[in-house]
């Protein structure tokens, strides 16, 4: 009976292993997996931060709005017709490239600081800038701190594990010879408590960060950012190399956004102007040309973007100005306007 | 040469086929994964290799027992990451047992009040998930401290603050000797220990051994101080203003908040455990085994050290050993507060900035898994030499 029960035993491990012989591993196509298994799948699989107001914060109802989620949404709105229709997956700084290599999710809009290393090195690909930030030091107003100047040997730092801030802080503090107590946290609402109590001197991130983290504080107004500005902190969403298509689905969603401001077209006036003069314009909104067919879409996918999401000034407007995070748009403004926002034109 | 050997008749070759055959068969699965991961990394533009260990970490870490900053490797980040993953699991488990072995005799105590609040302990401890004891002791307990210029003074050689706790640094000279002499001691006590025992065989002597062994361990490092030019001083910790309102301390050795958070947290919750293993070691033993020891004529302590606690250990040991594993384990969860354990260093920060997923986690499970068997290998021996040889 025991030899029985034995070969058995072994019948199963082999029908296993046959099982698994079968399922197949992952393979490179020309055409984009990534855009059929989305339409098929009727959802846009994105990831998000874990909650960073102005960029990507579910409210109470589990409703994800900031400028990073209409990244999300454009790409939605184009490919899917309806900019809902989007599954967001909140992701710490630890885990967010290890769940886009692995497929978990599709696009990355999670503040991310476009690196090179990032870039050439672990499989992924930045498609744009959709906020240039840089990073920055928090103090309490009472310090007497006034200035990265006024730091002094022995001063305890927080911030988060895993990001360029903690690289950009050490060579900060190295160039000024300044000894520091770096103490990094996993996630942003721990950092802002032990911030809050008083276990560290310093908060240090990007300045948007800082700004949106601010309103977490017990007290925002005793706590004030310093002037200084210690790094370029390009973020912009990013998506899995290798499927170009999909690559540029992302970049030029992201980019019709940033060239409807430059058009001044929006989403109350955007059907209306069909009829524009200016081709740029009726580009845009898909009255001329055959722009969505490159990468296998209707010519309406533009327009559904800024109907249903809104230009680059809407969206700023709404998640971060309104919000009194930063009014003052900065580098953040279009070229015309002495900011620094400039994309190729969609011909 | 016999055929039959080689028939499927013989049982042995019966038996052997399907154990083979698992095995290929585990073989092949371990290897249809390992050549799955390596395709689609492939497809994915993402490289395998460990060559990222030596490259430059470039990020600093808050506390260290050895000399550590961005300038040194990943290996290097690693190192620090291990060893304060050791340090916090020695403190936890060293503070595990002996509240543990307080608790758990206290809740035999006929005191009802002593009793009762033992109990009471076990079942508040043990019973919340451990991962809020840890936000509880960090976030509620911690920031209950004052910040450093209102520090709770400790004779003023040491103070405690919401920025951690200062304590005296030691500054050695010759510290190589006083080690060696240590070392000398404890052979020494070894020595006196295997002679006492042979003096109690033989001849019924009994020595006062514990007396004797402390005078040495006492009386040997004394002697390296005096003679040996062995000497020790203290760098105490100094107030140090740097801003108008912020304070730290400087000169001493700081012992970070995170650190005392997770080792008190760790701690208080795996006593719960120890404390019932010990009960139930302490009450496994039989009511006849103590009176039957009294009416050989042994004292109460005797009683103790010769009858219960030798076989009580027996039960106490293995479910103990199992506790061990588990707050060893456990202090993965240091990356919540910030404690830089080896998960925090190295699997999150690491694997972040070199985005080598696949080799950061499978060098940090195979060190978690060599921890584990050595402290398992360690408690294995302890136990074999505790148990009940029959002779």
């Amino acid at each position: 009976m025991k030899s029985i029960k034995t070969w058995i035993l072994v019948g199963f491990a082999s029908l296993l292993l046959v099982a698994c012989g079968q399922g197949g591993g992952g393979s490179g196509s020309k055409k984009s997996k990534t855009l059929d298994n989305t339409k098929k799948a009727g959802f846009v699989k994105c990831g998000v931060s874990q909650g960073l107001p102005g960029f990507s914060n579910a409210d109470a109802s589990g409703n994800w709005s900031g400028i990073d989620v209409d990244v999300c949404r454009a790409v939605a709105a184009a490919v899917l017709g309806d900019a809902d229709k989007v599954k967001y997956t909140p992701l710490s700084a630890a885990e967010r490239f290890t769940a886009l290599t692995s497929g978990e999710i599709d696009v990355l809009a999670r503040n991310t600081t476009w690196t090179l290393s990032r870039d050439a090195d672990i499989g992924l690909t930045f498609v744009g800038v959709n906020f240039y930030d840089g990073q920055g030091f928090m103090v309490r107003k009472n310090s007497g701190i006034n200035s990265v100047n006024d730091f002094r040997d022995g001063i305890s730092a927080c911030t988060n594990t895993g990001t360029t801030t903690e690289l950009n802080m050490r060579d900060f503090f190295n160039s000024k010879n300044i000894k520091y107590e770096p103490i990094a946290f996993e996630k942003a609402d721990e950092v802002v408590q032990a911030y809050d109590a008083g276990r560290c001197d310093t908060y240090t991130t990007d300045k948007s960060g800082l700004a949106a983290q601010r309103t977490k504080l017990s007290a925002p107004d005793d706590h004030k950012v310093l002037p200084e500005t210690i790094s370029k902190e390009p973020l912009g969403p990013v998506v899995r190399q290798g499927d170009s298509v999909w690559e540029d689905i992302v970049r030029w969603s992201l980019n019709t956004m940033i060239e409807a401001e430059e058009y001044g077209v929006n989403s109350s006036n955007a059907s209306s102007l069909k009829e524009s003069d200016n081709p740029a314009i009726k580009r845009l909104v898909g009255a001329e040309g055959e722009l969505g067919a490159a990468f296998g879409l209707d010519n309406d996918w533009s327009l559904r973007i800024i109907e249903q999401v809104g230009n680059y000034g809407e969206s700023y407007k709404k998640h971060i100005a309104d919000t009194g995070i930063l009014p003052n748009r900065g580098p953040n403004e279009l070229w015309t306007k002495g900011g620094i926002l400039y994309v190729p034109p969609a011909r | 040469m016999n055929l039959k050997k080689l028939n499927i008749e013989n049982k042995k070759i019966r038996d052997f086929i399907p154990q083979a055959l698992t095995v290929l068969a585990l073989l092949s699965v371990i290897f249809y994964f390992a050549t799955n991961a390596q395709i689609n990394m492939g497809n994915r533009g993402i490289s395998f290799g460990f060559g990222f260990l030596s490259q430059e970490a470039s990020f600093d870490i808050a506390f260290s027992l050895i000399e550590f900053d961005g300038s040194y490797s990943y290996g290097r980040a690693f190192l620090v990451g291990l060893l304060n993953t050791i340090l916090v699991s020695i403190i936890g488990i060293f503070l595990a047992t002996i509240i543990g072995v307080i608790v758990g005799v206290a809740r035999l105590s006929s005191n009802y009040l002593i009793a009762k609040t033992a109990e009471w302990y076990v079942e508040i401890f043990r019973n919340i998930p451990l991962i809020l004891q840890i936000f509880f002791w960090y976030f509620a307990a911690l920031r209950a401290l004052p910040s450093p210029e209102n520090a709770i003074n400790f004779y003023d050689i040491s103070y405690l603050t919401i920025k951690g706790w200062y304590i005296p640094k030691f500054v050695w000279t010759n510290f190589d000797i006083f080690f060696y002499s240590l070392i000398l001691a404890f052979i020494s006590i070894y020595f006196l220990n295997r002679y006492a025992k042979k003096q109690r065989e033989e001849f019924g002597k009994i020595l006062p051994t514990f007396t004797l062994s402390l005078g040495i361990l006492i009386s040997i490092p004394l002697l390296s101080f005096l003679l040996l030019g062995v000497s020790l001083s203290f760098n105490y910790p100094e107030l140090k203003q740097l801003s108008e309102t912020s304070y730290t301390y400087v000169n001493g050795v700081s012992i970070i908040p995170e650190l005392i958070a997770l080792a008190l947290a760790l701690s208080m919750y795996t006593a719960t455990f120890i404390a019932e293993n010990v009960r139930a070691g302490v009450m496994g033993v039989g009511k006849g085994q103590k009176e039957a020891a009294a009416s050989i004529g042994l004292n109460k302590g005797q009683i103790l050290k010769l009858v219960v606690m030798p076989q009580a250990l027996r039960i106490i040991i293995p479910p103990t050993t199992n506790q061990y594993l588990n707050l060893t384990k456990n202090s993965s969860l240091a990356a919540a507060i910030a404690y830089p354990d080896m998960v925090l260093v190295f699997a999150k920060t690491a694997l972040m900035q070199t985005g080598r997923a696949i080799e950061i986690i499978s060098i940090t499970m195979l060190t978690y898994l060599s921890l584990s068997i050595s402290i398992s290998i360690l408690m294995n021996w302890y136990n074999k030499k505790m148990a009940i040889k029959e002779k």
